[in-house]
Parts: C-alpha cells; sequence; structure tokens
C-alpha cells in the first residue's frame, strides 16, 4: 500500500488542522454544567462537556485544571466555543485562553444574571456559532499536519501479540511522514521504563523521562499502594484476559511506539508539544477517559484505542478508533471495533497489513467516517485531579 | 501453516500465549516463536483459556518468567511444561 499524502480535514485560524468542526458549550465548574447542558440542547450542531471539577483547586492542579478546559477548546476539532462559569473572573481566563487560536469564543458569568438569562444569551449566540461553523467546508490538508494519539485498555495478552503492535507499525510507517504522534500511560511503564528511555531521541530526554515516571512511582503510587497496585495494574480485566504482571503489561503497551520511532520530548498532562513533528511521551494516569481527554487537550485530533478484552470508551471532541486481535471480542462486542486485526494471531494476516488496515481507517475516519464510539454516542470527558481541593 | 494453538514472542521467552478459545488438558498444541518463524509443539497439562499463557519448560519456584525476551515477573510455585502460568503460579518482583 502507498501511503497517504492527505486527508480531508478543517483548517483553523492558527493554521491547525481539524477533523470534526464542534461548536462546544464548555462549563468551568460543576455548576455550570446545568447551563450547558440546556445550551446544547436548545441549539443542534452544539456539544456540551459536563464535568465534575473546578471548584476551590489549588496550585498545580488548578493549572491542569486550566490548561485541560483551555486546550479542549483550542482544540482544532473545535471551530467555536461558548464557556459558562458561575462567575465572570476565571471564565474570563478560559475564555482568553481559547481566544489565542482565533476561533470564535465567548464566555457567560451565571453569577448576578442567574441561570435562566445566562442559557437565553448563550443559546443565542451558539446558534450564531453553528450557523458560522455549519459552513466551513473540509479542504486537502498535508498528511503532516495530523496529530494522532494513542492509548490502549482493557488489554490482554493478544494486545502485546498483535493490536499494539499494528499501533505500533502506524507510528513507524507515519513519523517519517512529519505526522505528530503521542503516547502516555506513566504507570503503565513499569517493568518496561528502562527500555522506554532507550527510545528517547537524546539522553537528556531519556532522563526526563525517568525523572517523570520516578515521580509518578515517588508520588502516587507509593504512599498509596497496599502490598502491589490493588488490582489496578493490572486490572481485573487484565487478569482475566491473561496478563499476571505489570511488566508484561507494560511490554506490551510499550509496543505501540513501534520498533524505530524515537520520542521526540516529555509533556505535562494536557500540556501542548512544542518540540517540533515526531514522537512525545505524556505523563497521564492510564485510565482510559483521563489519558484520552488529557491529550485531545493538548490539541491530538484522532485517537487509536487498541483493546483486548473490549473497551468502549469515546471522547466528545476527538474521535476513537478501536481496534482489537482478539476474535473473542470480535465476536462478542463487534459493534465497538473499528479495525479487527484479529487475522495476525490466526497467521492470515502480517502485522504489515494490519498496519495499512490501520493508516486506511485512520484517514477515513479523519475524512468524516464515524467511529464505532461517536455512532454509539461515548463522549467520555474526564479531567484528571492531582490532588483534594482547599 | 494451519492456525498455531499458541505463539511466542521471542525464542529466549519460557512463555507462550494461547490464541485458540479451547485448549483442553492433554491436547497437543503447535506454535509458532514470531521472532524466528520456528515452530514448537507443547502438550497442554490444564485446560488454558485464550490469552493465557502455557510454560514451554519446566520451571521452579523464583525461576523468572520471560516474554518479550525480557523479565515479566517471578514464579512462586514449582510448573511442569505445558501448565498454566498466571496469578496463581506468578508475581511481579516489583512489590
Amino acid at each position: 500500500m502507498s501511503l497517504p499524502k492527505s486527508f480531508l480535514g478543517y483548517r483553523r485560524e492558527n493554521g491547525r488542522v481539524g477533523v470534526r468542526n464542534y461548536v462546544v458549550i464548555l462549563p468551568l465548574d460543576d455548576l455550570s454544567n446545568a447551563a450547558a447542558e440546556k445550551v446544547a440542547s436548545n441549539t443542534a450542531g452544539c456539544i456540551a462537556l459536563p464535568h465534575h471539577y473546578g471548584r476551590l483547586q489549588f496550585g498545580a492542579d488548578l493549572d491542569l485544571h486550566f490548561r485541560t478546559l483551555i486546550g479542549t477548546g483550542c482544540n482544532p476539532n473545535v471551530a467555536a466555543v461558548i464557556v459558562i462559569g458561575i462567575e465572570a473572573g476565571w471564565t474570563g481566563r478560559v475564555v482568553d485562553g481559547i481566544r489565542t487560536t482565533g476561533k470564535p469564543v465567548e464566555g457567560f458569568g451565571i453569577s448576578g444574571n442567574g441561570e435562566i438569562q445566562v442559557v437565553a444569551d448563550a443559546s443565542r449566540k451558539a446558534k450564531e456559532f453553528v450557523h458560522w461553523a455549519s459552513e466551513i467546508q473540509r479542504e486537502p490538508c498535508d498528511i503532516g499536519d495530523l496529530w494522532i494519539s494513542m492509548k490502549c485498555g482493557e488489554s490482554d495478552t493478544t494486545s502485546g501479540l498483535a493490536s499494539n503492535p499494528t499501533v505500533g507499525n502506524l507510528v513507524d510507517k507515519l513519523d517519517p511522514l512529519g505526522v505528530t504522534t503521542c503516547f502516555g500511560e506513566t504507570s503503565e511503564l513499569t517493568g518496561a521504563e528502562a527500555a522506554c528511555a532507550q527510545r528517547a531521541v537524546t539522553p537528556e530526554i531519556g532522563e526526563k523521562f525517568m525523572n517523570t515516571w520516578q515521580a509518578y512511582m515517588d508520588e502516587v503510587i507509593e504512599p498509596h499502594k497496599t502490598s502491589d497496585l490493588s488490582e489496578s495494574q493490572p486490572t481485573k480485566g487484565n487478569i482475566a484476559g491473561g496478563l499476571t504482571t505489570i511488566e508484561e503489561k507494560a511490554f506490551g503497551n510499550f509496543q505501540k511506539i513501534g520498533k524505530k520511532t524515537k520520542f521526540v520530548d516529555v509533556l505535562e498532562p494536557a500540556e501542548m508539544p512544542s518540540a517540533g513533528k515526531g514522537l512525545y511521551f505524556m505523563d497521564t494516569s492510564s485510565a482510559a477517559a483521563e489519558c484520552v481527554t488529557l491529550q485531545a487537550a493538548a490539541g491530538f485530533v484522532v485517537h487509536l484505542f487498541p483493546t483486548g478484552q473490549g473497551n468502549i470508551i469515546g471522547n466528545p471532541i476527538e474521535p476513537v478508533i478501536k481496534l482489537t486481535a482478539n476474535p473473542k471480542t470480535v465476536r462478542t462486542m463487534g459493534e465497538h471495533v473499528d479495525v479487527d486485526v484479529s487475522g495476525i494471531l490466526r497467521g492470515d494476516m502480517t502485522l504489515d497489513q494490519a498496519g495499512d488496515a490501520l493508516i486506511d481507517m485512520t484517514i477515513r475516519t479523519c475524512n468524516g467516517r464515524m467511529t464505532a464510539a461517536e455512532v454509539l454516542k461515548h463522549r467520555e470527558f474526564v479531567m484528571t485531579k492531582l490532588y483534594r481541593s482547599a | 501453516m494451519s492456525q498455531p494453538d499458541f505463539l511466542v514472542h521471542d525464542k529466549a521467552d519460557n512463555v507462550g500465549v494461547i490464541v485458540v478459545e479451547t485448549v483442553e488438558a492433554g491436547k497437543q498444541l503447535s506454535g509458532l516463536i514470531m521472532e524466528t518463524g520456528e515452530k514448537v509443539e507443547v502438550k497442554a497439562l490444564d485446560a488454558i483459556p485464550l490469552g493465557h499463557k502455557i510454560a514451554l519448560t519446566e520451571m521452579s519456584e523464583n525461576d523468572t518468567v520471560l516474554k518479550y525476551s525480557s523479565d515479566i515477573g517471578r514464579m512462586t510455585a514449582d510448573a511442569k511444561t505445558g501448565n498454566h502460568v498466571h496469578v496463581h503460579n506468578c508475581k511481579t518482583k516489583r512489590w
């Protein structure tokens, strides 16, 4: 198969390219979810992103909250944004952050106005944004404008044998074309951390990765663990699928970055890449919705999700493409699967063919094909919280 | 070749992964080493589900389990060639 040179995307004001065209109604805080959902209900073509947080957070946790919300609004899959918050100050901070992209954005504070008034005003503005966004046309864009994120879930041994290496095959083929890619899951590299550090582009970046991994161990895992990772790593589902230890899971996970591609930098959660094109590692939880939400907030527009036992996650703004090599999952949960690579296990599909099939589905998805998770309305938007609120 | 019953990532590995849905105890299994393309034969001593590991050699308690040519944990009990290897006889070395 010859590799694709282009896809049909939406070129945004700042030059980035999206593959979806949403008008997002973004609540600043938990209190504003109701208003955001009412506006989205009033206005076709809008999507509300309710979440649980935004009150009494402080320090690095508050910084991450803002970075995630602003990054979500900045994502090129989003054409325009309405921000609704309980008060005008923090609402304005999110609006100002999104405005740097040049896209239309407007904020509404509930305090002093009441929710009914805000819903009316925001609905009128949302209607205006939708009319405008609905006339934006897809155009041919260079493959090097594509940003792809990756994370696996409900993994089993078939993930390490076939579906994760399929993603790795895609990464090795598309990296030379200038595609920007991202993997995460800090805790899930435990056991393969030294091998992972070797895949950094320089020893300094390798050391940055090891420091990030060690900090997660020291600050998150060690203080809170019981005898092991307490059925979290591996999960119950992983164990049912045959994965025994975190090391085994980590080496399987690690197949997603291919055999030769080097990572160019280590990102904070939801941090936008700034070291040019290439593969990035992001410090994230290994929980699917948290990880994908952070990657979408960093600007990635399409996600590759290999699964073994059948994780059904989606994301509201970033299409999630599922692939599996587990024939039982294909048979029993086929409606969640976009790409079936179980032929690798039967010996009737090569890894190279599977990688090509995934590239084909990725381009079709970018061009507009809805993924299984999109059709099934999976919109898991989950903010990462670093510690308890004040 | 016909469909393998199990796959082995690398030649150095001492476990393979069952890739068919039904393996009964006593069944003669054919496997494929993905690194080299070599075929291997093992008789299953346990019923082993799809995706679970089978011992390719005799192993003693505290032996290192190798997959991807890498250390993925230690045995917590002895196993014979063909036994099921999982949480009942294998554990991480980390904790």
